[in-house]
């Protein structure tokens, strides 16, 4: 009990107090300079200890990543490229790197693509905040419940017997199945399975940000459009549209880091068994299961570069528009 | 004035976080060393693989040790034990006792210097004298003693449902005599076996039992142990011919097929014993099963009893493959050393072993709750060659392409020859790391 009282004492009292009395010490490191060069100086030392913090949680593990990404399973010493060797010769890896493509375009597709269109329709309804709201509440569930709800949905039972999963009960009303859902190899179905599973959750999310982005638009400007004898579709491809696409391009990229990030629905719904495994399952396997730290943190880097022109794309872009404004 | 609140509130706010986050620390481990005195108010933080029923029946266990010491269990039971030791290695943030995958990663911790032996803590003659000597060599590593095993199982078991058609007063003693009599039994069941090998991210467990139990009996111990160790290919034809046995005498005859046993968990796969019409004849399954699914709440003897598997090759008959909760100690505080000491003993056993689904290593406990497990406790104290689970004892890599591999061979999506020759390029790479 003391030791919490203690604690409070230090929140209360010492945290803001070692605050303050840093904005004080470096008033006092400024009077070195002179009156000219503190207002170049004084915003870097405000930013220091942030900056530090970044260095020491970030830069840091990052560069400590690298060097392991370069030494052998044991840590002891350096083997070069062999682990990033291993990774673009080894099946499981390739078929990894092949499913987190398909991950990436059908992801951002498909959420993108639903998000657009259930936007734009229901922008015209009277109970759009109802519409809205049960395609967002997904997002609020975690990932892991969500695999675990959908794997109730491709449930699966033999021939015969009563289908407890959703799906083959629905397609076994009209005479189909039994299909084991997540067992399909061909073309790669059941990783589809998986990314519908992924896609009902950010669907909501798109569908917010561009519904906002909708509301933003001047009606004047569709207004004039009509009067001018345009047809709906005609408004949407030539108007609505452009309009839309600077927020279309962050939500992509958005969606992209999240497809190469996808690692909860299939660790979940197939453990990667049967040819769903994807860049982030290989990298957990390779590290925690089986204790190979150096070709996890190869896979690691292998995703940082994949991520880096994304994030380097849409920081452009959005300096870009910043610039307009 | 306003300007400067502005700035403050935060910062008063990440403070909160911070000693809400450095709150959670002072609850540490385990009071440093005192001396042997009384382990009143000590903690021996303990990781292990059971929950539900079988952490209900750890606790059962301990819980006279905690109210003669007034040292306290902290338990936490995980199905990724696997996991959480290979990061708690390297990074030294590990529990004082804990649940061992198997004595393959018990001699790579051991080796590693986080496994403290045991010697000086159990009371050696007592223990070697009381469990079977099988046990206690697979616990050792190089003539010392790191790992006990809290409690066995046999694995192999034929599970049936008496009802159906009675095998106990004449089991099929060959292989080639079950499949003759499973056919002329049959009845109205749909299929001769059930079989469900789906286990979240250890999918296909069930089937490298199979495996095991078929090769062992096949081809015997020697090529058994030297399977596992990495000496035998895999595309040997002694490995392929389980293998095939595997693959033509039960996934062909499977209830479901190769399919509904990929989709089918592990714990609920011997439920349509249970059905009607039944939806297989047989079921196998190592002795925990009598506590999962539809086998807890049926009646052993009546609702369903087990045969041992048969023999293959006569020369081999008397070989049975087991497995069993190994626990080590990674930190020797003089409470985890009491409760280990404890742990062993039958008194601390005959608790669990009382409450079922658990046969013990000691040959003292002897309060078995029914026939079925007395059955198997005899066959444990008896077997001439003991072997452990050998997926267990593979290194990890090789124990998980092992597994997926047993998924996509079931659901047919891959042949036999494909497979073997898979796990042997994996091999390639498991064992020379």
């Amino acid at each position: 009990m003391a030791s919490k009282f203690i604690t409070a004492l230090i929140v209360v009292v010492v945290v803001p107090g070692v605050l303050v009395g840093y904005i004080w010490l470096t008033e006092q490191v400024l009077r070195v300079f002179s009156e000219r060069m503190k207002p170049r100086i004084r915003p870097w030392l405000w930013l220091a200890p942030a900056l530090g913090l970044l260095g020491l949680f970030l830069v840091y593990p990052m560069i400590g990543t690298i060097i392991t990404s370069l030494q052998d399973k044991f840590g002891k010493k350096f083997v070069g490229l062999t682990n990033y060797a291993w990774f673009f010769g080894s099946d499981d890896a390739l078929t990894a790197l092949k499913n987190n493509l398909l991950w990436l375009v059908f992801l951002t597709l498909l959420t993108v693509g639903v998000g657009l269109l259930v936007a734009v329709l229901v922008d015209r309804v009277r109970y759009e905040s109802v519409a809205k709201s049960v395609i967002f509440v997904p997002l609020a569930i975690s990932m892991v419940a969500a695999g675990v709800i959908w794997l109730y949905m491709y449930n699966y039972n033999p021939p015969g017997s009563p289908q407890t999963g959703t799906l083959n009960a629905a397609i076994g009303a009209v005479g189909v199945g039994p299909i084991p859902w997540l067992q399909v190899e061909d073309f790669s179905v059941n990783t589809f399975m998986l990314i519908i599973v992924m896609a009902w959750m950010w669907t909501g999310f798109a569908m917010v940000i561009i519904s906002a982005a909708l509301k933003g638009i001047n009606p004047e400007l569709l207004e004039a459009a009509r009067v001018d004898g345009a047809t709906e579709l005609q408004v949407f491809r030539g108007i609505i549209f452009p309009l839309l696409v600077p927020t279309l391009v962050v939500i992509s990229t958005t969606m992209i880091i999240t497809a190469l990030k996808a690692f909860d629905v299939v660790y979940t719904m197939t453990g990667g068994n049967l040819n769903t495994n994807v860049v982030g399952t290989l990298m957990y396997q390779e590290m925690f299961r089986f204790g190979n730290y150096a070709r996890g943190a190869a896979i690691a880097v292998v995703l940082l570069v994949a991520i880096v022109p994304i994030m380097f794309f849409n920081i452009s872009r959005f300096r870009a528009q910043e610039a307009i404004r | 004035m306003t300007s400067r609140w502005r700035f403050i509130t935060p910062v008063v706010a990440l403070g909160l976080v911070l000693a809400a986050c450095s709150g959670g620390n002072n609850t540490g481990s385990a009071p440093a060393g005192s001396g042997g005195g009384s382990l009143n108010g000590a903690t021996v933080t303990v990781i292990g693989t059971w929950t539900d029923v079988e952490q209900t029946n750890f606790l059962a266990m301990v819980k006279p040790w905690e109210d003669q010491t007034g040292a306290k269990v902290k338990y936490q039971g995980t199905r990724s034990i696997n996991d959480i030791l290979a990061a708690g290695i390297p990074t030294g943030v590990l529990p004082d006792l804990a649940g061992l995958p198997g004595p393959g990663q018990m001699a790579e911790y051991a080796n590693a210097g986080a496994l403290k032996p045991l010697d000086d803590v159990l009371d050696v003659s007592t223990y070697t004298s009381e469990t079977s000597p099988g046990l206690v060599k697979l616990g050792q590593v190089s003539g010392k003693t790191y790992g006990v095993f809290i409690k066995a199982s046999i694995k192999g078991l034929i599970w049936f449902n008496p009802k159906l058609h009675d095998y106990s007063s004449s089991p099929p003693a060959t292989w080639d005599d079950l499949k003759t009599q499973a056919k002329a039994n049959q009845g109205n069941a749909k299929a001769i076996w059930c079989l469900g090998i789906s286990s979240g991210d250890a999918s296909g467990w069930p089937a490298t039992d199979w495996i095991e139990s078929i090769l062992l009996r096949q081809a015997g111990p020697d090529v058994y142990n030297s399977w596992w160790q990495g000496k035998t290919k895999w595309t040997d034809p002694a490995i392929k011919q389980a293998f095939d046995t595997y693959m033509n005498d039960v996934v062909a005859n499977t209830f479901g097929g190769g399919t509904n046993a990929v989709a089918t968990k592990f714990d609920l796969a011997g439920d349509p014993l249970f059905a009607s019409p039944p939806g297989c004849e047989f079921l196998h399954q190592a002795s925990f099963i009598t506590g999962l699914g539809k086998f807890a709440k049926a009646k052993a003897g009546t609702d369903y009893n087990f045969f041992p598997f048969p023999a293959i090759n006569d020369q081999f008959k008397s070989a049975v493959e087991g497995a069993g909760d190994l626990f080590g100690m990674f930190h020797d505080t003089p409470a985890a050393k009491s409760l280990m000491k404890y742990l062993v003993t039958a008194p601390a056993q005959d608790i669990w072993v009382k409450a079922g689904g658990a046969l013990s290593a000691n040959k003292n406990a002897t309060d078995y709750p029914d026939d079925i497990s007395k059955r198997s406790a005899a066959i444990l104290s008896k077997a001439t060659s003991f072997v452990f689970d050998a997926s267990d004892n593979m290194p990890t890599a090789m124990n998980a392409a092992f597994w997926t591999h047993m998924v996509s061979l079931t659901g047919g999506k891959e042949t036999v020859d494909q497979a073997l020759a898979a796990l042997q390029k994996v091999a390639g790479d498991a064992y020379t790391q």
